[in-house]
């Protein structure tokens, strides 16, 4: 029986540990959590800035064409996957990756119909395991990542549709709606056909230097770079997001294995000694 | 004097915004300056120092290209990069410097030319405006 005791205690003590490092894990992520909240919110204004510019030219001047607003038949679509570096966030990249998996299956039937760009190394792996067709890659990102640290793949995956390589470009990644909700969604980025108009109209008329359809050479590019950027932000938030609730729960089964092994070793320390005064009970009265 | 409230954008975070009398900038077509008043107005930037005039003091800031947009109230500066004289590393600066005239001397793809480019430009700039400070 005393052997039983010593084994329980020894589960009790490695259970304790896996609590002490979910628990610090799960604070972690609440830090970086908040801090992400905080960059995706100091990029809204850039965002909002850009869009409402694109919206008064659009609004302004009748009849300005522009290839990256215009559909072409498809022959090939780009997907940009937005994953972590790290595991251990609960369903956060199986979620997205398998809903991907599924449209392509259903969209695509060879390998040749698309392309992907890959932000984390979690999707990198899924995909080269699969040999699917990898453009380009981007590993190691920091936790909180600046607008250079994109800077090349948002660049490549947009000049890849101006000069033709593919016709429409999505982002794939994981909508941030609460602490414990992200939903993986597949949002098209290019063409860009929802530049919708926001509230009030133009809210002045400009004068555009070299002309509107200059301006909008250089807008248009850069406004789908901040999109990815944001998509990226919210990525991350994401990602946090499902780590903190992961690992709550984590912690939260370690607690309650704890505590039915305390009970089981309580029970087994009991038995031991009732068993004990009972033998030596016994010996007093055989004398 | 009047003035006019001058913000600037980054993807990151606000760089500046106050109220100023006068900003100079490089658009696309050349030097431009704004004071209070101007016409609603869009272009894009080239990668050069903004010049601000604000209550009789000069204020450089580093801006890696970008838009400018004035409004009847209000200007504001998109900009992919921008830097205050004092957030500047110079050391970080110069690198990038050698580094882009090593690459334009090597002259290799068009494209890489292009990139190498812009990188000393934004170099330059940067030097520059942490010089004026």
């Amino acid at each position: 029986m005393a052997k039983g005791i010593r084994e329980i205690k020894r589960q009790i003590k490695s259970k304790q540990n896996t609590r002490q490092i979910t628990k610090a894990m799960e604070m972690v992520a609440a830090s970086k959590l908040r801090r992400s909240q905080q960059s995706a919110e100091a990029a809204r204004p850039y965002a909002d800035k850009i869009k409402e510019v694109i919206a008064n030219i659009a609004a302004g001047t009748q009849g300005v064409t522009h290839p990256m607003l215009q559909k072409r038949e498809i022959r090939k679509t780009g997907y940009l996957v937005i994953t972590s570096d790290r595991g251990l966030a609960g369903g956060y990249n199986n979620n997205l990756l398998r809903m991907l998996m599924q449209t392509i299956q259903a969209n695509h039937s060879s390998k040749d119909e698309y392309s992907l760009f890959v932000i984390g190394r979690k999707g990198r792996d899924f995909f080269r395991k699969r040999e699917m067709p990898i453009v380009e890659e981007v590993t190691g990102l920091p936790d909180a990542p600046t607008f250079q640290d994109i800077k090349s793949i948002a660049r490549a995956s947009v000049s890849n549709f101006e000069n033709g390589a593919y016709d429409e470009l999505y982002l794939v990644y994981n909508q941030f709606q609460s602490v414990i909700s992200q939903v993986p969604v597949i949002k098209q980025l290019l063409p860009l056909d929802q530049v919708e108009e926001q509230g009030d109209g133009p809210s002045a008329q400009y004068e555009y230097e070299p002309s509107a359809e200059g301006v909008l050479d250089v807008l248009l590019p850069r406004y789908a770079e901040t999109l990815i950027y944001s998509a990226l932000l919210e990525g991350k938030a994401s990602e946090f997001g499902a780590r903190m609730t992961a690992m709550g729960n984590a912690t939260r089964n370690a607690n309650e294995m704890i505590n039915s092994l305390k009970l089981q070793h309580n029970r087994a320390r009991q038995a031991a000694i009732t068993q004990e005064i009972s033998e030596i009970v016994a010996g007093a009265n055989a004398l | 004097m009047s003035t006019v409230l001058l913000e600037i954008v980054t993807p990151e975070r606000i760089v500046y915004s106050e109220p100023v009398n006068m900003v100079s900038v490089r658009g696309a077509e050349g030097e431009l300056g704004i004071l209070p008043n101007h016409i609603p107005l869009v272009t894009p930037l080239r990668v050069a120092p903004v010049r601000i005039k604000s209550e009789g003091q000069e204020v450089y800031i580093a801006v890696g290209g970008g838009f400018l947009e004035v409004r009847k109230d209000k200007i504001t500066i998109l900009a992919e990069s921008a830097e205050k004289p004092t957030e500047i590393d110079v050391d970080r600066a110069r690198a990038a410097k050698e580094r882009a005239e090593k690459r334009l001397q090597s002259r290799q793809q068009e494209v890489d030319f292009r990139r190498a480019e812009i990188a000393l430009q934004k170099a330059l700039t940067r030097l520059d405006v942490s010089q004026r400070s």
